[in-house]
């Protein structure tokens, strides 16, 4: 199953095991369409069109209009009528165009999705996946391009997981189907075209992973920030700094053992979110990281997170506005003194 | 008293801003009241003149209960002499009070912000105000009580009445700037602790800041042979030893080795050929990256181990009057600390380990010995105890044994010395081993042999892996 | 006219990437103190492995690869900047 399998699949043709993001995204959809007959996909466009980002193309073509849906323009009810799906037995992975567009559905998310397991004293479970787009960079504007999960992140009964490498992106969406709870599985706009390496192996959906380790701070990131956190790594090489980097991969729950283990022998963290600094989750895991391993501390936790401010369209001020290599590197200097 | 809240039963009268024969207006302030949240001040309902205050200052009482017996405007008011208690605080009225017009019955300042003044010394009466309508707050106490004694209250005052009721000054604000606290990181914090440096000796960096790099290291971990078994390595949960680490070390070696005087000590030495086997090293160093290079202590401590197999005698424990042979080698490797002291971590299973593998455990259990940082696996009894005087050390050591292990194995510097091969002189490297041996559980002649059989190994390719 | 012997600016920076890999394994006074000219394994008081963590760093800071035949070059931190410079660093 690691060879890419598409007829319908567009772009230039990658070695074997070798894909784009967005091809293991369409992969794991295809692999799940096709073990699963209680799995169907839903969502605005994701038919006819393939998709917002191009991610479902095909799949209307191979698996007919039953399992891959296009609906109404309404957030609120395609989300309703998965988790009703979920309830009735049903595998329902729901797309929503961008994570903006999710605040139409909240109600149903946070009212219902993350809610019925517990207050059915777990009579019922609601294997739902939403999987949206999140993040700027693209020049889609402040309507489209904001980075809202860390506010799902705050909802308990919800698990969020954020694929940054392609191998997550294939691997993901299986345990997330296999959960008994609503899952939310944030893809950053910016990652669809990047190119990596893939297996078969399903991603435990509750760990962190160490993507490139060093001694001498600890670059805590995730999803569409990860490239930019391994770029920062490499320019601190060069000037003698070893930074490890730990990709959180899942946002609820934390996997705060890792980022811990890793502070602990590097002394120094800087936390890169793509979200807005205040009440973000880079405050989360600065939090957690001074309340747990305060006296391992050899600096003040720095974060590089976002301009507060509505993401500008403008080429130009939308990337000053976005956390840079530059600011990791220079936030990462300063822990080490 | 009125009901301030849904919730509210009852409430204090903390201060009465009227006192009889005042005239008052429907919403003037009369009187604060606290409450279970907060205190409110009580706005007048009626006009007229205030006859009589029914709820002293202090007192609690129920919503509904009369507080003040006011007078219509123009009425008689009778003349009885109000019950005024001695405790009510009148507003001041001194000769700096700000005058008595439409905002007469404002008062200054919040009661709590009056006693907050009062604990300080400080008459609200005479502070700027920049609170709503000139009243004084928190801060403006606050930053009154930092800037000086500008606004004391007189002596004559507050000598016999307020200073003696005030319990003391409050700890709760800084009064003025105090010495700037050092600004020392957690990591550096605990650091030092655990060295035994106290915090006052630390000199920052260039930032002003002490950071881990500016502790002084290798003062002292812990003492010899027992490094801190210490599973959980975040919570310093002793607050810094007033003794010195550093001292405790020295004291803990002075105790072994006195100990070890005890021991009857037999020395055997030799000098070991290292031309072929230092030449294969570097080439197999040639081979790997400098991360996994392997330098001649670790091939020595691998010999020493692999000799242990082969002599066991030597590798155990003297437990009453008996030499109890280990069943593992477990290596003692003394290693000293920049700044003096030593520490001696096991290398488990050190006979098991190929060169490379030895190699790795050395680096680490050295890096972590010097920092302070060894585990609990470090710390696990050794059978044997190598000590290697590095190449800057001297040509021989003969060490003690750290009871109750049975010897001891030294190594100097390597050094190039003439060599006989044959009947030819060479130059070679070599260096001088040396075994201490307890007489109680072996004689030299065992000595001797396990300083052949490192020679064997060292000579012994197969070993190698 | 600048003499021939006079250190330039790549001997500096060499020096100061020497020195960093020091402050790295031996912080301190001691390294505060050291002279270009002095022999660093004996002021520093590195042991082997000390030596090689230094190695190790200055490989891994500069991409020079080093061979142990090249220690003896690394003996002093002026010593150790000539070697650097000579193998095009920085």
């Amino acid at each position: 199953m690691s060879a890419v399998t598409s007829a319908a699949a567009p772009g230039t043709e990658l070695p074997p095991g070798r894909m784009t993001y967005r091809e293991a995204l369409r992969e794991s959809l295809r692999e799940a369409l096709r073990g699963d007959e209680r799995v169907f996909v839903m969502g605005e466009d994701v038919g006819r069109y393939g998709g917002c980002f191009a991610v479902t193309l095909g799949l209307l073509e191979e698996f007919g209009p039953e399992r891959v849906r296009d609906t109404p323009l309404s957030e609120s009810a395609f989300v309703g009528a998965g988790i009703g799906a979920a309830l009735g037995g049903m595998r329902p992975v729901v797309e929503i165009m961008t994570v903006n567009f999710s605040l139409l559905a909240l109600d149903q998310i946070l009212n219902n999705a993350a809610t019925l397991a517990h207050m059915s004293g777990g009579q019922l479970a609601v294997p739902l996946v939403v999987r949206m787009t999140t993040g700027a960079g693209r020049q889609l504007a402040a309507q489209h391009s904001h980075s809202l999960e860390g506010w799902y992140a705050h909802i308990p009964g919800l698990r969020i997981v954020a694929p940054a490498t392609v191998a997550d992106a294939r691997g993901m969406l299986a345990p997330a189907l296999a959960s008994p709870d609503p899952v939310l599985l944030f893809e950053h706009a910016g990652l669809y075209a990047s190119e990596g390496e893939v297996d078969d192996t399903p991603v435990a959906l509750d760990g962190a992973a160490v993507r490139r380790p060093g001694e001498d701070v600890t670059l805590v990131t995730y999803g569409g920030m990860l490239p930019t956190a391994l770029a920062a790594a490499e320019a601190l090489e060069a000037g003698g700094i070893a930074a490890e980097v730990v990709d959180l991969r899942s946002l609820r729950p934390l996997d705060e053992a890792t980022v811990l283990a890793s502070v602990r022998r590097t002394h120094r963290l800087v936390v890169v979110d793509e979200g807005w600094r205040s009440g973000s989750l880079a405050a989360e895991v600065a939090a957690r990281v001074a309340e747990q391993a305060f006296y391992d501390l050899d600096a003040p936790p720095e974060r590089v997170c976002s301009a507060e401010v509505p993401v500008p369209y403008a080429a130009h001020l939308e990337r000053a506005a976005r956390p840079a290599v530059d600011d990791v590197v220079a936030a990462a200097r300063r822990t080490v003194g | 008293m009125p009901s301030l809240g849904a919730d509210m039963d009852a409430g204090t009268v903390v201060e009465w801003a009227v006192a009889p024969g005042d005239h008052v207006h429907r919403g003037d302030l009369v009187a604060a009241v606290e409450t279970e949240k907060s205190v409110i001040d009580v706005e007048c309902f009626e006009d007229g003149v205030v006859e009589r205050l029914l709820v002293p200052v202090g007192t609690k009482v129920a919503v509904g209960t009369p507080l003040a017996v006011i007078a219509p405007e123009g009425a008689t008011p009778a003349p009885t002499p109000a019950p005024t208690p001695a405790l009510t605080p009148a507003p001041a009225p001194a000769a700096g009070t700000p005058e008595r017009d439409g905002a007469a019955s404002l008062p200054r300042a919040t009661p709590p912000v009056r006693r907050f003044a009062e604990r300080l010394g400080l008459d609200v009466a005479r502070l700027p105000g920049t609170g709503p309508h000139g009243t004084v707050t928190h801060a403006d106490v606050r930053a009154a009580a930092s800037t000086g004694t500008t606004a004391r209250t007189d002596t004559t005052d507050t000598t016999d009445t307020t200073d003696t009721t005030v319990p003391s000054p409050t700890p709760t604000v800084p009064p003025a700037a105090p010495a700037e606290r050092p600004r020392i990181t957690p990591y550096a914090r605990r650091l030092a602790a655990e060295r035994g440096t106290p915090p006052e000796a630390l000199r920052p960096g260039a930032d002003g800041v002490v950071r881990a790099r500016d502790v002084p290291a290798g003062t002292g971990a812990t003492p010899t042979r027992t490094p801190r078994p210490t599973p959980q390595p975040t919570r310093p949960t002793t607050p810094p030893s007033p003794r010195p680490a550093a001292q405790g070390m020295r004291a803990a070696i002075a105790a072994r080795m006195t100990r070890s005087l005890a021991i009857p000590q037999y020395h055997v030495d030799s000098v070991l050929e290292l031309g072929a086997p230092l030449d294969r090293l570097r080439e197999v160093n040639r081979r790997l990256p400098v991360s996994e290079r392997i330098v001649p202590a670790a091939l020595l401590l691998h010999a020493t181990a692999r000799a242990a197999r082969r002599v066991p005698e030597l590798n155990g424990h003297w437990v009453d009057d008996t030499l109890v042979p280990a069943t593992t080698v477990a290596l003692g490797v003394v290693v000293s600390l920049r700044g003096g002291g030593l520490l001696v971590p096991t290398i488990p299973a050190a006979d098991e380990l190929t060169l490379s593998e030895l190699m790795a455990a050395l680096r680490d259990v050295v890096a972590r010995a010097r920092t302070g940082r060894l585990r609990t696996s470090d710390a696990a009894d050794a059978g044997l105890t190598v000590t290697d005087l590095g190449e800057t050390g001297g040509h021989s050591v003969h060490g003690r044994i750290f009871p109750p292990q049975v010897a001891l194995v030294g190594f100097g510097a390597v050094v190039r010395r003439p060599w006989a091969e044959g009947d030819l002189l060479g130059v070679r490297p070599t260096v001088t081993a040396t075994l201490t041996g307890d007489h109680r559980a072996t004689d030299g002649v065992v000595g001797g042999r396990f300083l052949h059989a490192i020679d064997d190994v060292l000579h012994d390719t197969e070993e190698w892996s | 006219m600048i003499p021939a012997d006079a250190p330039t600016a790549r001997d500096e920076a060499a020096r100061a990437l020497v020195r960093a890999g020091l402050a790295r394994i031996a912080p301190g006074p001691d390294l505060d103190a050291l002279e270009d000219t002095a022999d660093l394994r004996d002021a520093l008081e590195l042991d082997s492995l000390d030596f090689l963590a230094f190695v190790e760093q200055l490989s891994r800071t500069t991409g020079v690869r080093i061979e142990e035949d090249d220690y003896p070059r690394l003996r002093t931190v002026a010593s150790a900047a000539a070697f650097l410079t000579a193998a095009g660093v920085p």
